[in-house]
């Protein structure tokens, strides 16, 4: 179980200071898919950056499976088990998909393992393996080497930040498909997915909605998805097919 | 085949990936004599009489064959020249594996330079590697100085694999080529320096020649107080294509000095320079911390990469 007590993020813009995460507490229970939607700069990926460590509170308090970890380095909180998918995969020079995927798991793994991860999200495994993970990949090939990096670790705290972001109609069938079955195989474990996309909030459990920094609100699927449909927290799936699934 | 000790193995290993005597032709070098050489029906490799050093004859025709030339030193204060010609005959399509590996423990300098010159006949294609590589704990110096020079006839194709990641501690690499018609040139260059060693790699490519190509590239890893030069030059006589490239990492107090020469004397001549110099990116190393690994080993990967 992840808790958030009071978590604050200030940062400073030209000699001002800026909130960016506001008094947020909140926590996420073990066998809960968890969505975080809002409008766009609302602090969701802020959120989960502080979470996985690479921004750090400026107060407040992250308790993870009892444990604080507020003060923890990206590697430990890793190392514990938590596990982040970015909204902008990072690109390589000379790492390949192979590599990346062997990091990931923490082991000395076969290439039939990687590939069985690649498949997983939808990539023909053999196509993939030995590309190197660069500029000269898709960004919706980046986007799922991303994902199944961390379906490879097999971490109990897993966050996807946008994961549908530029991955197209056909494909994200696909992909509902893929967090379905990660929701199914949850055991013990906790997901939490940024989104924007009515069909993915539609199969967590929960739902938080963020806003300028703030909690705004929180609840069961049926209790907040309704009051999202139409609006830009929950695009369907005609209005993502103009915009070719990407958001912004 | 001369009885090699377990230091020159491993440095016959670390230069040429060999653990055993190569398949095809081949001449090791050790200590400034030859440790074993094989000729074949193709590939004749004889010493030269004025100077130390190789003649090495592909005959027209030849394919698939390989030619490997490595060179071990494990005397300390050893310093030598060495020459080697390589004849490529006509439609010949071979790979030239070549390197030197020093093990110094003593006080005094050991000093390789191996002046190679490739004469690359029509439609020929030749595939070089060369690997340097230094170990041992004396004060003495690893100097390598190599000079390669290249002229290639029509349509010929050369690939160049220069790798220098490991213990050599000064190093001063003059490259020339001169390329005719049709002619194609490519060469990847990997390059690390620790500690206070220093390393310059001086290219000069003349693409004399209608058509003809040059991409050279090299990826370098500066750590510690270590000092790099890379410094390319391409001259377009003609209408023809060049590229340089120079994408280097700067870690701790390293340096390096990248300097761009294109001259084009033709109107036709397309000339590119690119160069990026900076410390390991930053969201390389958070992705891969993110997967569990500390800093010091996200390192690690990314430079391992990165010189691949
Ligand atoms: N280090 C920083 N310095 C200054 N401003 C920042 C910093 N990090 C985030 N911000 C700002 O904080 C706000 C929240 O950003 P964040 O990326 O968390 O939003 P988001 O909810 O993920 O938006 P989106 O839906 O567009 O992905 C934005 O206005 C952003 O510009
Ligand atoms: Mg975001």
């Amino acid at each position: 179980m992840l808790e958030l007590k009071n978590l604050c993020f200030t940062v400073n813009v030209d000699g001002k200071e800026k909130n960016i995460i506001k008094n947020i507490s909140l926590s996420v229970p073990d066998n809960k898919m968890v969505a975080v939607t809002g409008p766009n700069g609302g602090g969701k990926s802020t959120l989960a950056k502080l979470i996985a460590g690479i921004e750090h509170a400026s107060s407040g308090k992250i308790i993870y499976n009892g444990v604080d970890i507020t003060d923890m380095s990206i590697t430990d909180r890793a190392k514990l088990g938590i596990g982040f998918a970015f909204q902008q995969p990072v690109k390589f020079k000379g790492i390949t998909v192979f590599d990346l995927l062997r990091i990931a798991s923490g082991k000395r793994i076969s290439v039939k393992e990687a590939c069985e991860y690649l498949s997983s999200v939808g990539l023909c495994a053999r196509d993939y393996i030995n590309r190197e993970v660069n500029a000269s990949l898709s960004g919706g090939e980046l986007k799922r080497i991303e994902i199944a990096t961390v379906i490879a670790r097999g971490t109990s705290l897993s966050l996807f930040d946008e994961p549908e972001a530029g991955i197209d109609l056909w494909s994200f069938k696909n992909l509902i498909e893929v967090f379905r079955r990660m929701r199914e195989m949850i055991k013990d474990s906790s997901i939490i997915i940024i989104s924007h996309q009515e069909r993915i909030l539609s199969i967590a459990d929960e739902i938080i909605v963020l806003k300028d920094g703030e909690l705004d609100r929180t609840g069961t699927r049926d209790e907040i998805l309704p009051s999202l449909i139409g609006t830009s927290s929950a695009v369907t799936d005609c209005k993502m097919g103009a915009v070719n699934g990407g958001e912004e | 085949m001369m009885q090699l000790d377990e230091i020159q193995k491993r440095l016959l290993y670390e230069v040429a990936d060999l653990h055993a005597v190569p398949e095809g032709a081949y001449n090791i070098r050790s200590n400034s004599q030859s440790a074993g050489r094989r000729s074949t029906e193709n590939i004749e490799i004889v010493s030269k009489t004025d100077v130390s050093g190789l003649e090495i004859h592909i005959k027209p025709g030849t394919k698939n064959e390989s030619v490997h030339i490595p060179v071990v030193m494990t005397e300390s204060g050893l310093k030598e020249v060495v020459y080697n010609d390589f004849y490529i005959g006509e439609d010949a399509d071979v790979v030239i594996v070549a390197g030197c590996g020093i093990d110094n423990c003593g006080n005094q300098d050991s000093q390789h330079d191996g002046i190679h010159r490739f004469f690359v006949e029509k439609n020929a294609r030749v595939k070089y590697v060369e690997k340097h590589y230094g170990s041992g704990d004396g004060k003495g110096k690893r100097i390598l100085n190599p000079v390669t020079e290249v002229y290639q006839k029509e349509n010929s194709s050369v690939t160049m694999e220069m790798v220098q990641i490991k213990g050599v501690d000064d190093t001063e690499r003059t490259t020339k080529a001169e390329l005719d018609k049709g002619a194609k040139l490519v060469v990847r260059e990997r390059l690390m320096t620790h500690g206070d060693q220093r390393a310059i790699s001086v290219y000069e490519v003349e693409l004399n020649g209608k058509a003809s190509s040059a991409d050279v590239v090299s990826r370098s890893v500066a750590r510690d107080d270590s000092y790099q030069k890379f410094d390319a030059k391409i001259i377009g006589n003609a209408e023809c294509t060049g590229h340089t490239e120079c994408d280097s990492i700067i870690m701790d107090n390293g340096r390096i000095l990248a300097v761009p020469g294109l001259e084009a004397n033709c109107i036709d001549a397309s000339l590119v320079h690119e160069a990026a110099i900076g410390k390991i990116a930053g969201d390389q190393l958070i992705k891969l911390m993110t997967l569990g690994l500390t800093e010091a080993e996200a390192e690690e990967q990314i430079i391992n990469g990165f010189l691949r």
